[in-house]
C-alpha cells in the first residue's frame, strides 16, 4: 500500500486507509528515537527544505529532527511575511529553490492554500506544515497517534475540542481526521470564534464548555492568541479563561481516564490551569515526542507516494 | 453611407418589439425599422438566424488607463468590449489618478476618441481621490462628460457624504453608484463567509457587510429623492431590500455581474485567484435569490465589473491577490447560456438588462433603443452558436477569468457603433 | 475452487501435474514446481542449526538471536527454543525490520511497509545470531548488518538461514544453513511457517507474469 499523492497538503485528501498507514508506519519509526544512535539511512541523499513564512520552533524542529533521523539533509529558510510582500513572490522563491533540486518542501505559511499553490509548481513533495487557518495535517496525525497510543480505537472515542475554533488550522485537520476515523467530535468556543457551517463537518457545536467536555475521552484545548482579543472576539484573556479555561472542576465532567491535549505552545492559566497542564492526564509532551515519529513516517511514505498522484 | 440589416430577429424592449424586421441605418442613426426594406445603395448585412438588438451598454467597466496601462488601456478595453458584444462601456474612476476632476474625464474621452472603437462614458468619483471625505467637482465632471458618480472599489463609507452626494447629483440627474460594503464587517475578508470559508480557512466577507449598506443607501435615497444604483448586487438580503425599496417607490436600481449568477463560493476550493473578486462569489441560496430577482425585474441590468489584472498580480497567495476578474468577452454568452437557454428570462428581457435599462439608468436618450433617430449602435447575437471560452484569445490585456475552458451556447455575433460596422459574423 | 492446502496436496500426490497455486503470501498465478521440505525435514534442519550454534559458540551465555522480519522471527524463536532445551539457558531474542536500511527506496517505487524493530537488550560484546528464512542476493543481510551495528558492537555476528538458494550479489555467506538449494534466478522459493502461514513447508515455484 502506498499514498495516492506525493504531497501531504491536508487531511482532506487522505482516506481512512492512508491515515492508518501513516499511523502504523509512525509506530515503527518511533523506536528509532529510543536508540542510542538515533539515525537510520532510509532517506540518505534526499534533501528536505523547510520553508517557514511564520515563526515556529516546535514544528520546525520536529520536522528537522525527523528528516535528520532518516539521514536526509535539511536546509532551513525563514522569511517573515512582510518582507515577502515587499520583495520576491512565493512563486519566484519556490522556483529558485526548486532549481537546486530538493526532494521535499516542508511549508509553513500564514496564507491558507499556500502549500497547495506550491504543489502546483514544484517537482518536490510538498508537506503542509500549517497554512493560514486551513490545515495542519501532521499535527492532526500526531494527535491521532497519541490518542491511539493512549486510548486505543479512535472510532470509539468522544473528543472535545475547545477554544478558538475560527482561526485554528489544528481544529480543521483534527475534525477531518477524527471524522474519517469515526470519532464522536464536540467543539466548543465563544460564539464569536465559531465559524459558520461547522455542523456540516459532522461535529456538534456548542458555546458551553461543559456540554462539550461531558463524558469525553479526550479534551483538546486550542491555543488562544492575544491578537484575537484586540479584534474584539472576546473582551479579555481573563474572561476567556473564565468561560473556556480547562479547570480541574470542568475536567471532572469528562471520563475519569480522559486525557488532556494541547498543540502548544500553552498559555498557562488561560487555556489550561497551571496544575492540569503538568498532571499525569496531560499528554502534551507525548504529542511532541510523537510528532517526530509521525513526521518520519510522512517523509518516508511520501517518497514512495504515487508520483503522478496529485491532490484532487 | 447606409447600412441595411436584413432578416434579423429584431429585439427592442423600448418598443416591446421581438419580430423579424429589416433595419436601415443612415448617417449613424436608425432610419427605418420595417419588414422587407429595399435600398439598392445600402451595404447589406445579412442577419438571418441572428438577434439584432440595440447596442449593449456595460455600466461597470474598469479600464486601467491612466495608471496601469499594463493591465488595460482605453483602446484595449474598447476592443475587448466590442468583441464581447458591447457598443458602450462606462469606466469606473478608480484609475491613477482617480477620475475626480474634469481634466481626467476629458483625458479619458480624448483617449477614447483616438483609439476607442466603442463609446466610452466616464463615471466620475463621488469624493476627491475617492477618499470618502470631500465631494469631487461633480457638476464640472458632468459638464465634461461623466454620466454617473461612484467611488467604486470602495463604498461611500460616510452616510452624510452619501446623503450629500445623492442630493447634489440629483441636480444633474446622475445616479450615485455605490459599492456597498461595510468594511468593518468585511474585516479583511477574501471570500464569502459561509461553510466554504470555514472549510478553507479563508477570512469571510459576510452577506451582512453588503446588506447593511444597501439598506442604508435605500433609506438615504428614499429621504433625499436621489437615485442610488447598487453596483454588483450579490446577496439574497440585498435583492430583497432593493425589491422592497422599489415597491415603495424609492429611486433605487441595481446591477448583477455574470459571475454572481453563474458561480458560487464552492468554486473557491481550488484556491484559484481567478475566483477572487469583490463582492465575493456567494452561497447557493444567494445565487438562487439573484436568479429570482433577475426574473422578477428587481435586478435592472447586467454589468461586467470587468477588472483586469496581470498574470503576475494574480499569481500569488489567495490572500494577497487583488480582487476582480475580466468579464467583457464572457458576459453575453454567460447570460444567454445561463439565463435564456435555461428558460429563466426571455431574449427581450436579456436585451433590456444589457441595453434598455442601462441607458435609462444613465439617462442616455439615444441609446438602448432602436427607435427612429436613435444612435445606430447595434449588437448582434447568435443564440445557437456553441463556444468554448479561451482566455488566451481575449482582446483584453489581461486573462484573469474564472471561465476559461467553459463551453457555452450563445454568443455575440457583431457590433455596429454609431453606424460603423466594427465586426460581424 | 480448491483451497491452497488441497491444491498443494494434490501436487504432491499426483506429481508431476502443475497447478496454479492460489494461497496466501504467494504471487498469484505461480506454478509450483516441487516441495523441497516438509514439516519433518524443517524440524530436523532447525534442530541441527541449534546444535551447530552451540557447538560453534563455546558458551550459550552470550548468545542472542535476532530474527529478520517477517519469517526470520518465528525461526529465531524455534532455534532459541531448541537451544534452550539442550542447554537450559534463557536465550534473548529480538526482531529486526530492515526496511529503513534498504538500498532500493527511491521516488516512484512502492514503499514496503515499515514494521517494528524490537531488540530490548544490549548487544554489545554478544554473539548475535542473525536469522532469516532464505539467503538469496545478500542485500537483506547487508541491511540487517548495518542496522545491527547501529544498536551496538557485538563480539560476533553469525548468520543462520533455513535455505541458501545461491545467486549472491554481495560477499556474504551463512554460518548455518538448513538446506542448500540450487535454483535458477527466475525461480521463487517460498518458506511457509506454521506461525505466519498456518503450515510448515518449503516450495519452489516458477516465476510467471
Amino acid at each position: 500500500m502506498q499514498l495516492k499523492s506525493r504531497h501531504l497538503l491536508g487531511i482532506e485528501h487522505l482516506d481512512k486507509a492512508e491515515i492508518e498507514l501513516i499511523l502504523d508506519t509512525a509506530a515503527s519509526f518511533k523506536e528509532v528515537s529510543t536508540r542510542e544512535i538515533k539515525k537510520v539511512p532510509t532517506l540518505r541523499g534526499k534533501t528536505v527544505v523547510t520553508l517557514f513564512y511564520e515563526v515556529s520552533t516546535r514544528t520546525r524542529t520536529s520536522f528537522e529532527l525527523a528528516a535528520k533521523r532518516l539521514s536526509a539533509d535539511t536546509v532551513s529558510i525563514s522569511t517573515s511575511t512582510s518582507s515577502v510582500q515587499k520583495g520576491e513572490t512565493l512563486v519566484d522563491t519556490v522556483r529558485n529553490l526548486e532549481a537546486m533540486k530538493p526532494d521535499y518542501f516542508v511549508v509553513r505559511h500564514s496564507c491558507s492554500g499556500a502549500a497547495l499553490m506550491i504543489s502546483r509548481i514544484s517537482q518536490a513533495s510538498i508537506v503542509n506544515a500549517g497554512d493560514g487557518s486551513h490545515e495542519h495535517p501532521t499535527q492532526a496525525l500526531l494527535d491521532a497517534f497519541t490518542m491511539r497510543e493512549r486510548k486505543g480505537d479512535i472510532s470509539k472515542l468522544r473528543v472535545a475540542i475547545i477554544g478558538d475554533i475560527r482561526h485554528s488550522r489544528v481544529v480543521r485537520s483534527n475534525i477531518l481526521l477524527l471524522r474519517k476515523l469515526g470519532a464522536d467530535v464536540h467543539i466548543a468556543g465563544p460564539a464569536t470564534l465559531l465559524p459558520p457551517g461547522m455542523d456540516r463537518l459532522g461535529v456538534t457545536v456548542t458555546s458551553d464548555i461543559g456540554v462539550a467536555i461531558r463524558n469525553a475521552d479526550v479534551v483538546m484545548m486550542l491555543r488562544i492568541q492575544q491578537e484575537r482579543m484586540d479584534k474584539s472576539f472576546f473582551p479579555s484573556l481573563r474572561e476567556f479563561a473564565m468561560y473556556y479555561g480547562l479547570t480541574r472542576e470542568r475536567m471532572r465532567l469528562a471520563k475519569s481516564d480522559a486525557i488532556i491535549m494541547h498543540p502548544g505552545p500553552i498559555n498557562r492559566g488561560v487555556e489550561i490551569d497551571h496544575e492540569l497542564a503538568d498532571c499525569d492526564r496531560s499528554v502534551i509532551l507525548d504529542q511532541t515526542e510523537n510528532g517526530v515519529a509521525v513526521r518520519m513516517a510522512v517523509l518516508y511514505l511520501l517518497a514512495g507516494g504515487n508520483p503522478a498522484g496529485e491532490a484532487s | 453611407m447606409r447600412i441595411l440589416i436584413k432578416n434579423g430577429r429584431v429585439v427592442d424592449p423600448s418598443q416591446e418589439l421581438d419580430d423579424t424586421r429589416d433595419i436601415l441605418i443612415a448617417d449613424g442613426k436608425i432610419a427605418r425599422v420595417e419588414p422587407a426594406i429595399v435600398d439598392s445603395e445600402a451595404r447589406v448585412v445579412q442577419a438571418v438566424g441572428q438577434i439584432v438588438a440595440p447596442g449593449f451598454i456595460d455600466l461597470h467597466t474598469h479600464l486601467r488607463e491612466p495608471g496601469r496601462e499594463d493591465k488595460e488601456t482605453i483602446a484595449s478595453g474598447c476592443e475587448d468590449a466590442a468583441a464581447g458584444g458591447f457598443t458602450s462601456i462606462c469606466c469606473m474612476p478608480n484609475t491613477n489618478p482617480v477620475n475626480d476632476s474634469r481634466s481626467v474625464t476629458e483625458f479619458i474621452l480624448a483617449r477614447a476618441r483616438q483609439g476607442g472603437i466603442v463609446n466610452v462614458f466616464p463615471i466620475g468619483a463621488v469624493t476627491k481621490g475617492s477618499a470618502g471625505d470631500h465631494l469631487a467637482e461633480i457638476g464640472d465632471m458632468h459638464e465634461g462628460g461623466c454620466v454617473a458618480i461612484s467611488d467604486d472599489g470602495k463604498p461611500v463609507k460616510n452616510a452624510l457624504i452619501m446623503r450629500r452626494a445623492l442630493e447634489y447629483a440629483s441636480m444633474f440627474s446622475m445616479p450615485v453608484i455605490d459599492h456597498c460594503e461595510d468594511s468593518n464587517l468585511a474585516d479583511g475578508g477574501v471570500m464569502h463567509e459561509g461553510y466554504y470559508s470555514t472549510l478553507l480557512g479563508l477570512r469571510g466577507i459576510p452577506a451582512m457587510a453588503e446588506e447593511t449598506m444597501v439598506q442604508r443607501d435605500i433609506i438615504i435615497a428614499a429621504a433625499t429623492g436621489g437615485h442610488v444604483h447598487i453596483a454588483h448586487i450579490s446577496t439574497a438580503g440585498s435583492v430583497a431590500a432593493v425589491r422592497d425599496g422599489k415597491k415603495r417607490g424609492v429611486r433605487v436600481t441595481c446591477e448583477v455581474t455574470p459571475h454572481h449568477f453563474s458561480l458560487t463560493d464552492k468554486e473557491v476550493v481550488s484556491y484559484e485567484t481567478a475566483m477572487k473578486m469583490n463582492p465575493p462569489l456567494r452561497g447557493e441560496s444567494d445565487v438562487q435569490a439573484i436568479h429570482a430577482a433577475i426574473k422578477d425585474g428587481t435586478i435592472d441590468c447586467i454589468a461586467t465589473d470587468h477588472a483586469p489584472h496581470t498574470y503576475d498580480d494574480k499569481n500569488v497567495e489567495f490572500d494577497y491577490a487583488p480582487f476582480g476578474i475580466v468579464g467583457l468577452e464572457t458576459a453575453v454568452s454567460l447570460a444567454l447560456d445561463r439565463l435564456v437557454n435555461t428558460g429563466l428570462i426571455s431574449v427581450l428581457r436579456l436585451v433590456a438588462l444589457f441595453s434598455t435599462h442601462p441607458a435609462r439608468i444613465l439617462g442616455l436618450k439615444n441609446k438602448g433603443t432602436l427607435r427612429i433617430g436613435a444612435d445606430a449602435d447595434i449588437t448582434f447575437l447568435n443564440p445557437q452558436k456553441k463556444i468554448a471560452i479561451d482566455a488566451e484569445r481575449f482582446r483584453s490585456k489581461s486573462r484573469n477569468s474564472p471561465f476559461h475552458g467553459w463551453k457555452l451556447k450563445g454568443s455575440p455575433a457583431g457590433v455596429i457603433v454609431g453606424g460603423k460596422i466594427i465586426w460581424h459574423d | 475452487m480448491a483451497t491452497s492446502a488441497e491444491t498443494i496436496r494434490r501436487i504432491n500426490t499426483d506429481a508431476p501435474v502443475l497447478t496454479f497455486f492460489q494461497g496466501p503470501n504467494i504471487l498469484p498465478h505461480v506454478k509450483i514446481k516441487a516441495r523441497i521440505m516438509d514439516k519433518k525435514k524443517m524440524e530436523r534442519a532447525i534442530a541441527r542449526i541449534g546444535q551447530e550454534i552451540l557447538e560453534r559458540n563455546k558458551s550459550a551465555e552470550d548468545l542472542v538471536l535476532i530474527g529478520i522480519r517477517s519469517r526470520g522471527v518465528p525461526l529465531a524463536e524455534r532455534i532459541a527454543a531448541a537451544i534452550e532445551e539442550a542447554e537450559s539457558v534463557k536465550v534473548p531474542r529480538g526482531s529486526l525490520d530492515i526496511t529503513m536500511y534498504r538500498d532500493d527506496i527511491h521516488a516512484g517505487s512502492s514503499h514496503p511497509q515499515v514494521h517494528k524493530t524490537d531488540i530490548p537488550f544490549p548487544i554489545n560484546e554478544k554473539d548475535v545470531i542473525l536469522i532469516d528464512d532464505v539467503l538469496f542476493t545478500g542485500r537483506t543481510i547487508r541491511a540487517a548488518l548495518d542496522s545491527l551495528i547501529d544498536f551496538g558492537r557485538p563480539r560476533t555476528i553469525q548468520l543462520a538461514v533455513l535455505i541458501d538458494r545461491g545467486h549472491r550479489e554481495l560477499p556474504i555467506r551463512a554460518d548455518y544453513v538448513g538446506k542448500i538449494l540450487p535454483t535458477s534466478r527466475k525461480e521463487i522459493v517460498h518458506v511457509h511457517l506454521h506461525e505466519t502461514d498456518g503450515h510448515d513447508e518449503v516450495l519452489i515455484a516458477e516465476g510467471e507474469s
